[in-house]
């Protein structure tokens, strides 16, 4: 291999001054952040009724519609308990779409189709930061979401008398749900084959949906062990049931560590996961 | 976290940048591999690159389809990893530590990269955020730059109601926005109407005065040809030529292309040796690239008292550029 030297006194230097990795990583992770923002604000007519149509939609079904029509859900006379029971599951489950959609979908177009997210990936950082911003992005969307939905608890019947937050666990379990959503949809984001992204809703979303113990509590599976032990890999799971014990007294939930230990490792693996899928798709 | 550029123990040539150059590669090299139905595939796009592109000049890398230029662009502004040699732009080592290389790159692809979600005028101010400007001075970085490029009455504007070539424009301002110590024009005039790529000459015309160094690859050798001060003729991942255009369609005077057209032009001299009378008007008379057929032909004509009009046997980079690629298509 050839070895090349140059008169390197007359070298141009690296920028003016000395070029601060940190200072500079920091800014661009800051402007990064600033224009997801500004786009969600732009988006809001949208992003409103995308996150409440779904838990205003349970709400009506379960508590009003199925009462009337006889559809014994959550049993005779209990239909305060399972709305507590349904509020977890409602914040979880709008906490986990808003982190998947808002982050997966407008990477996977602006990456393959698009070639929209050129720009920022040329910022002067790491590609690593670029898409952690994509994951703080996210949970800040999911956490919005999340608290849109409280007021729906409002429509809740008898609700308010079963709610109880339980602060330590409600603090710490919604940072780290949202963490965990926008974590999958770096994941899914990056490493889902395009063409399938679009199909998110009925592949991910349906399932994780029906089988994250969003209207029952997981241990009401136990008939069906199986099944119980099964959705065990939905880390909407633990969200719900966090929410629960975040929420309520009187209701089941699984007990604190099995519900922080799998979600944590649930972040860990997925934002592994999500930043080398990422790296994978923007270096060639 | 280490902010001193570092060459990996893989690589085995210590490369310092030299006086006043901008890009310096050593021995740059990209291979791919991808994993067939029945073996293992590799692919060498670019092979033991040696290039050096200095401040101030517009630097054209030119090559048919597969040839390695997007490769090479693309491992110069930090996007592809080289398999092996390196890269220095602006002195930084663009694998070692490429967070300090992008602060040098602008970068203009082939296709719209623009932000569709913001407007024009925020294309141009989230980038100078990215790059760690103020509020105010993005502001005022945006601002100008509309104006300069044409661009003010469409600021508010959605990018995708701007035409190809305003968005090409806006493209170019993000580009250099920040200021790069170079600018990379990935086949910059690609699918622009006339008036479009005219205006896109104007401003990269501009650009260059103002001292900018820029590196371009393109498929139009005409405009390689009236733009660039230095052009490399790439192909199957090597340089095959390296010279100012001139100096190129010189060297390139003695082969096939112009000689056959001067040769062309000796025989109906002679023919013509035996039909005088008729009239030959006008004087234009280019003597670039004359090769010894060319000499024949003014020799011939003065003998017979003709006076040449429009003699054109006159080499081009397209000639050039085919004597060193050859004709087959490549895709």
């Amino acid at each position: 291999m050839t070895t090349i030297t140059a008169d390197t006194a007359s070298a141009p230097a690296p920028g003016e001054a000395e070029f601060s990795r940190r200072r500079a990583t920091w800014k661009a992770f800051r402007a990064l952040l600033l224009r997801d923002l500004t786009v969600l604000d732009r988006d809001l007519k949208e992003f409103l009724p995308n996150t409440l149509m779904q838990p205003v939609m349970l709400v009506f079904v379960f508590t009003f519609v199925f009462p009337r029509i006889g559809q014994g859900i959550g049993g005779e006379g209990n239909v305060g308990r399972f709305s507590t029971l349904l509020l977890g599951g409602m914040v979880a489950q709008s906490i986990i779409f808003q982190g998947l959609f808002r982050v997966a979908l407008p990477l996977s177009r602006e990456l393959d189709i698009t070639n929209e997210l050129e720009d920022r990936v040329l910022a002067p950082t790491t590609i690593g930061t670029i898409a952690m911003e994509k994951v703080v992005a996210g949970s800040l969307q999911s956490l919005f979401a999340g608290l849109i939905v409280f007021p729906v608890a409002a429509f809740l019947p008898d609700a308010p008398i079963y709610l109880n937050a339980h602060w330590p666990v409600l603090l710490t379990i919604t940072p780290l749900a949202c963490y965990t959503s926008a974590a999958l949809g770096l994941t899914i984001g990056t490493r889902m084959e395009p063409r399938l992204v679009p199909l998110l809703a009925g592949f991910i979303a349906l399932p994780l949906g029906f089988f994250g113990a969003i209207f029952y509590t997981w241990d009401a599976l136990t008939p069906i062990p199986w099944l119980k032990w099964l959705v065990l890999v939905n880390p909407l799971v633990y969200m719900s049931e966090g929410f629960r014990a975040g929420l309520s007294i009187g209701v089941v939930h699984m007990p604190l560590p099995a519900i922080y230990g799998p979600l944590l490792g649930f972040a860990i693996l997925l934002t592994w996961l999500g930043i080398t899928g990422f790296k994978k798709r923007v270096l060639g | 976290m280490n902010s001193t550029p570092k060459p990996s123990d893989a690589r085995t040539s210590v490369l310092s940048p030299g006086v006043g150059e901008v890009i310096r590669t050593a021995g740059l090299t990209k291979i791919y591999r991808s994993e067939g139905r029945d073996r293992a595939r590799e692919i060498v796009a670019v092979d033991h690159l040696d290039l050096t592109v200095r401040k101030g000049e517009i630097f054209g890398l030119l090559g048919p389809n597969g040839a390695g230029k997007t490769t090479t662009v693309g491992m110069l502004t930090t996007r592809v990893l080289p398999t092996a040699g390196q890269a220095l732009v602006n002195g930084v080592d663009v694998m070692a530590d490429a967070p300090a290389a992008k602060q040098f790159i602008g970068v203009v692809h082939q296709v719209n990269t623009l932000d569709r979600s913001l407007t024009a005028w925020e294309n141009l101010y989230f980038h100078g955020r990215y790059y760690g400007m103020g509020a105010r001075d993005a502001r005022e970085a945006a601002d100008r730059l509309l104006e300069r490029f044409r661009l003010a009455h469409r600021a508010r504007a959605e990018v995708r109601h701007l035409s190809g070539g305003m968005a090409q424009r806006l493209m170019v301002a993000r580009a250099v926005l920040h200021r790069p110590a170079v600018l990379f024009l990935d086949e910059p005039t690609a699918g622009l109407d006339p008036q479009s790529r005219l205006a896109l000459w104007e401003i990269v015309g501009e650009l260059h005065a103002e001292g900018q160094t820029i590196l371009l690859t393109t498929h139009y050798m005409e405009e390689a040809d009236r733009f660039c001060d230095r052009v490399a003729i790439m192909d199957h991942g090597r340089i095959l030529a390296l010279g100012t255009p001139a100096a190129l369609k010189r060297s390139a005077s003695d082969g096939r292309g112009p000689a056959t057209n001067a040769k062309a032009w000796l025989a109906r001299l002679r023919a013509l040796e035996r039909t005088r009378g008729e009239s030959f008007e006008g004087d234009v008379f280019d003597r670039a690239g004359v090769d010894t057929a060319l000499v024949d032909v003014i020799a011939a004509a003065d003998r017979h008292g003709l006076r040449l009009d429009d003699l054109r046997g006159e080499v081009t980079l397209e000639h050039v550029f085919i004597n060193l690629t050859g004709r087959d298509l490549r895709e």
